[in-house]
């Protein structure tokens, strides 16, 4: 095994400058929607009284609960102490910082009154689980940036098993929180159940480590940097483990509703009976995000880059379809306010409400997405995030 | 601190008060006198001696149109251009029920259902959904982020996120684009000693009062009726409360 070294990526090139304009334009653009949306009212939107999130909300809770899933290679390594994730950490660690900025851009963007931020982040209100999560968001920015630091800088490395560690903690609590958003609401039957926190968790692991890899894979790719089997082999495994991982939770969440009458309503509609929705679960969230990524990374396609690329992009492609379900379809499923009974009214009670997403929601939402990227582009050059090679012979312990 | 920010609001309450009562006591004094005779000392914080509810009783004949109609002309709704049907705010609105078995059918008034423990509020994270002392649960409009945690959260559907910018609104009921409202219980005339504007228009079918006050009529009409709630498994213990659902 040779010495790792890592190295910026030249930022004076044709390509780098390519893709700052890229993605600089698609946050700017998300920028300037989140500027239609709120100059207008949101009345511009798909959103309503009765969906009153919208695709904004699938983007900024995929791209915070990737955030804590991108940090798990990072974990893997200083908590666990698998030395052959070691050279993936940083990237890791600073990914995770750029997902859950990109994805609290989205959330501030489509706030009510985005220009009330101050209010957010001094009158707290400490019972609200929004609450706890601007602390845990925080927190966990402060929480890596700490544990980079202790890798990147050489006097500090003894430091990084315990910062390591802290992270791992805070990053399973943060999950916790952001799938207690939804789990705490009684009022609605999709998501009145403990159950969505460790689904959370492990969609977090799932979502985060596919997009790890495209960005491992993109980025090693454009630098013209080695990039070996074994860590791309390691990693994809792991990736099939938790997509099926996600299934399993999947399949509880939908057999527990089932078997309790006052929740049968929502798993019939989303399983059954909710046209968009049942399409989004059968066809692209299971079809396509779920079945499809496995048989490619497990099946004889399993050691072609190209076809673990198209694996992690089904796995994210899944990953919307799934959030829109939970988000979207969640609150498109009547409240039930008289069970057992028909009721209807001017408000839309008792009706499956209707909502399509808007070109600025969904603007607003790839912005958040743009954020991140850039946020990356400009952490590899500037810094030493990524190894000059990850080549076999340099990351393989058993490499001859 | 607290003691601060009390000398702070009661200076200025008695200014705008005593600014109010000045220019009243000048131009109107019959108005001013008959107002003030059931009013609250605005001087003074709401107490939680007083727990204001209201007891709607669906079994009588009344056609509740009347009191969604007073109540978007007291808090000035309807005034949305551009919004969708879906988008725009209804503070209070009539559901039709219909028991798919027997065939039994019934209509109500349904608007904020001013919880004990209301989920609005342990949701949002600036506490700018509250809940007074007595009892009324309302958005404080100046601290609102527009979030919607809380329309997430009210088992009722009570509330309304206002999604364009808005004209010509009542001073008694401020509204403004990007933040959340529902009905206040007309806060703004219970504290003048008034009825609120539903309940002065239901013929007697809506009855306002103190729960807390066991020789109020609300607490006499539920000692010796009973009252219902919606949702009642929620465990809420709302201040609306129904008869005949």
């Amino acid at each position: 095994m040779k010495k790792l070294h890592f190295l910026e990526v030249e930022g004076n090139t044709k390509g780098f400058y390519t893709f700052l304009g890229i993605f600089g334009l698609i946050s700017l653009i998300g920028v300037l929607a989140a500027y239609y949306m709120e100059h207008h009212g949101h009345y511009v939107t798909g959103m309503s009284n009765q969906v009153v999130w919208g695709t904004p909300h699938v983007f900024a809770i995929f791209l915070i609960v990737a955030a804590s899933g991108a940090l798990n290679v990072a974990s893997i390594s200083s908590v666990f102490a698998k030395t052959a994730y070691k050279p993936l950490a940083r990237l890791s660690g600073m990914l995770a910082m750029a997902l859950l900025a990109g994805g609290l851009v989205v959330l501030l963007l489509d706030l009510g009154r985005p220009d009330r931020l101050i209010v957010a982040m001094t009158k707290f209100n400490f019972v609200s689980i929004f609450t706890w999560n601007i602390f845990l968001y925080t927190g966990f920015m402060g929480i890596v940036a700490i544990y980079l630091w202790t890798m990147m800088d050489r006097p500090y490395n003894n430091l990084t098993k315990k910062a390591g560690m802290l992270a791992f903690i805070w990053r399973l609590i943060l999950t916790t929180g952001t799938g207690s958003i939804f789990g705490f609401l009684i009022s609605r039957e999709a998501y009145d159940t403990a159950l969505l926190a460790p689904m959370f968790i492990i969609m977090s692991f799932s979502f985060g480590l596919a997009f790890f890899m495209l960005v491992l894979m993109a980025s090693y790719k454009y630098t013209d940097r080695p990039l070996g089997d074994y860590v791309i082999n390691r990693l994809k495994n792991l990736l099939g483990v938790f997509v099926a991982a996600v299934l399993y939770f999947v399949i509880v969440y939908h057999i527990t509703n089932l078997y309790s009458a006052d929740h049968r309503g929502i798993s019939a509609f989303v399983l059954s009976s909710g046209g968009i929705y049942t399409f989004l679960f059968w066809v692209v969230q299971i079809g396509l995000g779920t079945i499809l990524p496995l048989l490619l990374l497990y099946g004889p396609t399993g050691k072609n880059r190209t076809m673990i690329g198209l694996a992690s992009v089904l796995i994210i492609i899944g990953a919307f379809a799934q959030l829109y379900i939970i988000i979207i379809g969640g609150q498109a499923y009547p409240m039930v306010m008289f069970p057992g009974m028909e009721v209807s009214s001017s408000f839309y009670d008792g009706v499956v409400a209707s909502y399509a997403p808007s070109l600025p929601e969904v603007l607003l939402g790839l912005g958040g997405v743009g954020v991140t990227l850039l946020l990356v582009t400009i952490a590899v050059a500037a810094l030493k995030f990524l190894p000059a090679s990850l080549a076999d012979e340099v990351v393989d312990p058993h490499a001859k | 601190m607290t003691s601060k920010i009390e000398k702070e609001d009661l200076s200025r309450r008695n200014f705008v008060f005593g600014s109010i009562a000045a220019a009243g006591l000048t131009v109107a004094p019959g108005v001013m006198l008959y107002q003030t005779a059931n009013a609250r000392d605005l001087s003074k914080p709401v107490s939680s001696k007083v727990r204001w509810g209201m007891l709607i009783d669906t079994t009588k004949d009344v056609d509740w149109n009347k009191c969604v109609e007073a109540c978007v002309k007291e808090h000035g709704l309807g005034n949305e251009e551009h919004s969708r049907a879906d988008q725009r705010t209804q503070y209070i609105r009539v559901v039709d029920v219909k028991n798919k078995t027997t065939g039994y059918s019934m209509s109500l008034p349904v608007m904020c259902q001013h919880c004990e423990k209301p989920p609005c509020v342990d949701v949002c994270p600036t506490g700018a959904s509250m809940k007074r002392e007595d009892g009324i649960v309302l958005v404080d409009r100046h601290r609102c982020i527009g979030c919607r945690y809380c329309m997430m959260a009210c088992p009722y559907k009570a509330r309304s996120f206002v999604h364009e910018t808005l004209t010509d609104q009542k001073t008694t009921t401020p509204r403004g684009k990007g933040c959340v409202e529902s009905c206040n219980m007309c806060v703004n005339r219970v504290d003048n000693g008034q009825l609120p504007a539903c309940v002065e228009v239901s013929e007697g079918a809506i009855v306002f009062g103190d729960l807390n006050d066991p020789e109020s009529d609300i607490s006499r009409l539920l000692a010796k009726h009973g009252g219902k709630q919606i949702r009642a498994d929620l465990k809420l213990n709302p201040g609306v409360q129904y008869q005949g659902i």
